[in-house]
């Protein structure tokens, strides 16, 4: 059993209006000193047996391509065995 | 003999009928194209109507571009096929990777409707030809993701190319850089365009007629083809 | 251990939760009666909601009677009231169904969610009447618009509204937006849909033929809605505890899409029976609806019922208001049509159940019995109640309290009228409402013709012939305030001759009926006059009453909201192409007011803005309404009139300052002979219009007016190159007579600044 957590988030130089939305809320509703928010995705995939070999190749390039749109966003991929 | 332009229904597809409606205006006949179905019936072209597919789940356009029928458009866009992409087709050519870029969310978050004065920047794509360059128009802008972006090297070569098919005049309404309201690929046959052009093709139901052109105009390329 | 039939026998004196579950003592002896028993822990959820004030309108169904009893004789109405909505004859084998509801309480808690979810339901509504949805319109109110719960409401519940409607792919053509401060606390959101179909289209809910299969199709059922119930859960015998449950519906708008096209699929293809849809108490609605419209009985296996939350108890189960969900019945032979159309949409569909002739609806989990009732106890027996009411002890003082020039001062120089105009146009509720509208989509389907800020929507129906239908929603319910019985009437009149401006003939009502506690007597009196007032009025213009809503309980501890009844009437033209903008286009092109303007400002815009409300509201006057309906439809269908108004709130000053904002170009006035100005320019008198003549048909148009005996004043014409003569060169210029002067661009800037600079940009 394999948990694969993706998590995709904006590309730090495309504007991001609701992480702004939300950073302007937070002041308000009286969290100070809040420099920066970026609102993204999070995919939780649960997977029987172990996530190796050609299997992890391609969990890694549906991330790149399907879960994220590698023209404007990022992606990071961490696995618990 | 007619021409034959297919119109794509994905689930969620809203305005499918409204581009039919225009094709039939433009003269040619409009042929409904399912989703699941691996087939054009030799439709001489293609429009990627205005809508949710699939809800705008996961992204915008980004789990249509993996229905049956897209794989096929694909490969033919890439040898000339004539597609148009309206606001959602125009999302889904862009993660199909026909066109360059992408959209994104309204800048200041709200859908907006509203008529749109636009600037026609190219008449060279297949589906501009019955404009005049820089002539303007005002056609019907509905979106909340509408903000189109890419890299700066992208969009200097866009403007270089002549490949910005349409700007925005009258202010920016959703955020797109430098104004972006169309594009089209290299070869000038598969054109994105945010605004709809269906929507302006009467009288009586549209602020202008101003959106027949565009389907006027792919006609002219099809005659004589094969 | 579920609470099954076998157990309520044996165990008769098990302590039951029905206080918490809403129901009151007599009710609860009521079904003991009726069962010979005590219920179950799942017939007493089916009852207590089946039985709540929303589901059963026990307190409103001894006025509601009118509408049916008083209706006006007609051929037009295909289905009455009772069903999910009426059904309207239009002409050359169309119908059109309309209805509008409310769902006021859901929005106050989660704006967005709240107003989405009333939008899905009442599409689903149209939808299972066997129609297309064409067009929605939503009727809004809040309170105050600086205050800091409104600008908390107002724009989640827009932008549920326009997500949910945009991804449905309905067009938005109109509703209301008005801020008062009896709706702090209580904002009203009312949803109202237009569905078209042919004739041979119309289905009904109910399930007939014995054998014939219940299926439940669409979105997964889950814990949305359930408020209460979860009491129960508790009072199992279940040692699981009580479950936390969300009481908020969240709506999936691309699943109602999908369940829109499945539905009309299934039902083109004939191959549905009966079709209801799953609103409040979604299963144990439909299910005892459907049971009680057709042979009377009714087996259903709820562990069939496909779930998103597989720890849902059966009482959940049955009360769960997830949304997105249908019930049809399918014949035996006709079943695997019916999955195959639905698999095709990527619709999930489960047979749940079969009809029977036994005239009881019995559920079953896992092979005990859980609910074994007569449908029609739970769905149209209902306790019907006769609350008690009487006229408020303030409402003579109200009455009399008349805005008087005496007792409230008047602008008279053309400085003060100048600036009363302006301080109307600006005021949030007769401000432009694009700030609103522009998040709505008005295009798709390609077949709107008219929407805000014209007076009607209108859509046109068949493309090849041109046939349409007109909506509009109205209520003032300071006038309802003033005087429940006039208030009703003077919503009912102003939709009517809405309607009729746009070019369309009126044929049939709705309405949205938004009140206080039922248990307040002087609630329940605005009611009944309200009630009574609409009865009376819609048999006096002829048109019936073919379905609404009630939503009581609109108010925050002893303070009700205003008396609200919305009214919407609906009507039909033959040919769009002959319908009526409110734009005027071309100079020299003449304006005329028509009907009589009288001293009348109790309950105005004006006396709103100065912090008054008393007096009578302005009278009613069918025969002039009804005078003033045909000729503005004869004028249309003729083409003599190249553009018209209603006047309402703010009278003419403020209509023709909407006009010239939506044509952009400037007219000049003459105030009329022996009328005060602020009298003419801003008194809310009934029956009125402003039309807009070429030269060319002014003898014919006022030869009409003359020989119907409407009055027709001309009052001002159409003028492009006021600007230059009036000190304004190269703008567009309004000109009151001699006492003062506006530019175009000034009046549209004091309009359109109004809301976003309340709610943003």
């Amino acid at each position: 059993m394999a948990r694969v957590v993706v998590n995709v988030a904006l590309k730090p130089e495309i504007l991001d209006p609701q992480g702004r939305a939300v950073q302007g809320a937070l002041g308000r509703l009286g969290l100070s000193g809040v420099s920066d928010v970026r609102q993204g995705k999070q995919f939780i995939i649960d997977l029987d047996g172990a996530l190796e070999g050609e299997r992890a190749e391609v969990m890694q390039k549906l991330a790149g391509e399907l879960l994220s749109n590698p023209v404007i966003e990022d992606f990071t991929l961490t696995v618990e065995n | 003999m007619d021409a034959r332009i297919g119109v794509v229904t994905f689930p969620g597809s809203l305005d499918d009928a409204d581009a039919a409606r225009a094709i039939r205006i433009a003269g040619a006949t409009p042929v409904a194209l399912w989703h699941g179905d691996a087939d054009l019936h030799n439709v001489d072209a293609v429009v990627l109507p205005g809508g949710f597919s699939y809800g705008d789940y996961l992204r915008c356009g980004a789990i249509a571009k993996f229905a049956p029928v897209m794989s096929l458009i694909i490969e033919k866009a890439q040898v000339g096929l004539p597609v148009l992409g309206i606001c959602n087709g125009f999302q889904i050519l862009c993660e199909s990777h026909l066109l360059p870029g992408a959209l994104t969310r309204n800048d200041h978050q709200h859908f907006i409707c509203r008529d749109q004065k636009l600037r026609i920047e190219s008449t060279e794509t297949l589906w501009t030809r019955d404009f005049s360059p820089g002539q303007e128009i005002v056609i019907p802008l509905k979106n909340g993701e509408g903000g189109y972006v890419a890299s700066e090297a992208t969009l200097d070569e866009l403007f270089a190319e002549n490949r910005v098919v349409a700007t925005y005049l009258g202010g920016n309404p959703n955020g797109s850089y430098r104004d972006i309201a169309g594009i089209s690929n290299k070869a000038g046959n598969v054109v994105g365009l945010m605004p709809h052009p269906e929507h302006a093709v009467e009288a009586l139901t549209g602020p202008t007629t101003d959106g027949i052109p565009f389907f006027t105009s792919v006609l002219k390329s099809l005659v004589g083809a094969s | 251990m579920i609470d099954s039939v076998d157990i309520a026998q044996e165990n008769p004196d098990a302590s039951q939760p029905w206080a918490e579950l809403g129901l009151k003592q007599d009710e609860y002896e009521s079904i003991k009666q009726i069962l010979g028993r005590r219920p179950t822990s799942s017939e007493l959820a089916m009852y207590s909601v089946m039985w709540s004030e929303h589901c059963s309108y026990k307190s409103s169904k001894v006025h509601l009677r009118q509408f049916g009893e008083k209706a006006p004789k007609t051929d037009i109405l295909l289905v009455g009231i009772g069903e999910n909505a009426g059904v309207v004859d239009i002409g050359a084998g169309w119908a059109v169904t309309f209805k509008v509801e409310s769902h006021n309480h859901p929005s106050y808690v989660e704006p967005y969610q709240g107003a989405a979810t009333g939008v899905g339901g009442i599409v689903r509504d149209i939808i299972s009447m066997g129609a297309r949805p064409i067009a929605v319109m939503d009727p809004l109110r809040f309170g105050p618009a600086d205050a800091p719960d409104t600008r908390r409401v107002l724009p989640g519940v827009v932008a549920g509204i326009g997500g949910y409607g945009n991804c449905l792919g309905l067009p938005n053509i109109g509703g209301e937006l008005v801020f008062d401060e009896s709706y702090a606390g209580n904002p009203l959101v009312n949803a109202l849909c237009v569905g078209s179909m042919k004739h041979e289209d119309i289905h009904l809910a109910s399930a007939k033929g014995v054998g014939n299969l219940v299926v439940l199709y669409g979105a997964r059922t889950g814990g949305d809605g359930i408020g209460g119930v979860s009491v129960l859960a508790s009072e199992t015998f279940d040692a699981d505890g009580p479950a936390k449950r969300p009481s908020v519906q969240v709506g999936d708008p691309f699943m109602e899409k999908l369940l829109i096209e499945a539905t009309l699929e299934v039902l083109h293809a004939g191959l549905v029976e009966g079709i209801q849809d799953l609103g409040g108490a979604g299963i144990s609605c439909a299910t005892s609806e459907l049971a009680s419209n057709g042979e009377g009985g009714m087996h259903v296996y709820l562990d069939r019922v496909l779930l998103r939350d597989a720890s849902l108890s059966p009482e959940e189960i049955l009360m769960s208001e997830s949304q997105e969900r249908m019930c049809a019945v399918v014949t035996p032979e006709k079943i695997d049509d019916f999955m195959a159309l639905c698999k095709k949409w990527d619709v999930e569909a489960v047979v749940i159940g079969e009809v029977t002739d036994t005239g009881r609806l019995v559920i079953e989990w896992h092979g005990e019995i859980i609910v074994d009732v007569p449908p029609r106890s739970v769905a149209h027996d209902g306790p019907v109640y006769e609350r008690p009411f009487h006229r408020p002890s303030w409402q003579d003082a109200l009455q009399a309290d008349t805005p008087t020039a005496q007792r409230l001062a008047r602008p008279s120089t053309p400085e003060e009228l100048k600036q009363t105009l302006l301080d109307l146009i600006s005021s949030p509720n007769l401000a432009s409402k694009s700030w609103v509208t522009s998040q709505y989509d008005r295009y798709v389907m390609g077949n709107t013709i008219l929407a805000q800020p014209e007076d009607a929507g209108m859509i046109r129906v068949d493309e090849e012939s041109g046939l349409g239908v007109a909506i509009s929603t109205d209520c003032n319910s300071r006038f309802a305030k003033l005087d429940p019985y006039a208030g009703a009437q003077l919503a009912l009149v102003e939709s009517y001759r809405n309607i009729s401006v746009a070019g369309a003939k009126p044929l049939a009502v709705t309405n949205c009926l938004n009140f206080g506690s039922p248990e307040d007597p002087e609630v329940m009196w605005q009611f009944s006059q309200a009630t009574t007032g609409l009865a009376d009025g819609c048999r006096e213009l002829g048109i019936p009453v073919t379905g609404g809503n009630v939503s009581f309980y609109n108010q925050t501890g002893d303070i009700a909201i205003n008396p609200t009844p919305v009214v919407g009437v609906l009507g039909v033209i033959d040919d769009v192409d002959r319908r009526t903008p409110m734009a005027w286009e071309d100079d020299g092109d003449l304006i005329y007011i028509l009907g009589d303007t009288f001293d009348e400002f109790a309950g105005s815009e004006w006396a709103h803005l100065r912090g008054h409300l008393g007096g009578l509201p302005p009278k009613v006057n069918f025969a002039q309404e009804r005078l003033l309906s045909e000729i503005m439809v004869a004028a249309s269908r003729d083409g003599m009139i190249t553009a018209a108004h209603d006047v309402s709130d703010g009278g003419v000053g403020v209509a023709i300052t909407e006009m010239a904002l939506r044509a952009n170009t400037g007219a000049r006035f003459w105030i009329p002979d022996n009328i005060d100005p602020f009298v003419f320019l801003f008194a809310e008198s009934t029956a009125r219009a402003i039309a807009v003549i070429a030269r060319t048909e002014e003898l014919r148009f006022t030869e009409m007016c003359a020989a119907r005996g409407l009055s027709a004043t001309r009052f001002g014409v159409v003028d492009s190159g006021l600007g230059i003569d009036s000190g304004y060169p190269g703008e567009q210029v309004i000109v009151i007579d001699s006492l003062f002067t506006f530019t175009v661009g000034e009046l549209r800037e004091a309009h359109e600044a109004t809301l976003p600079a309340l709610f943003g940009g």
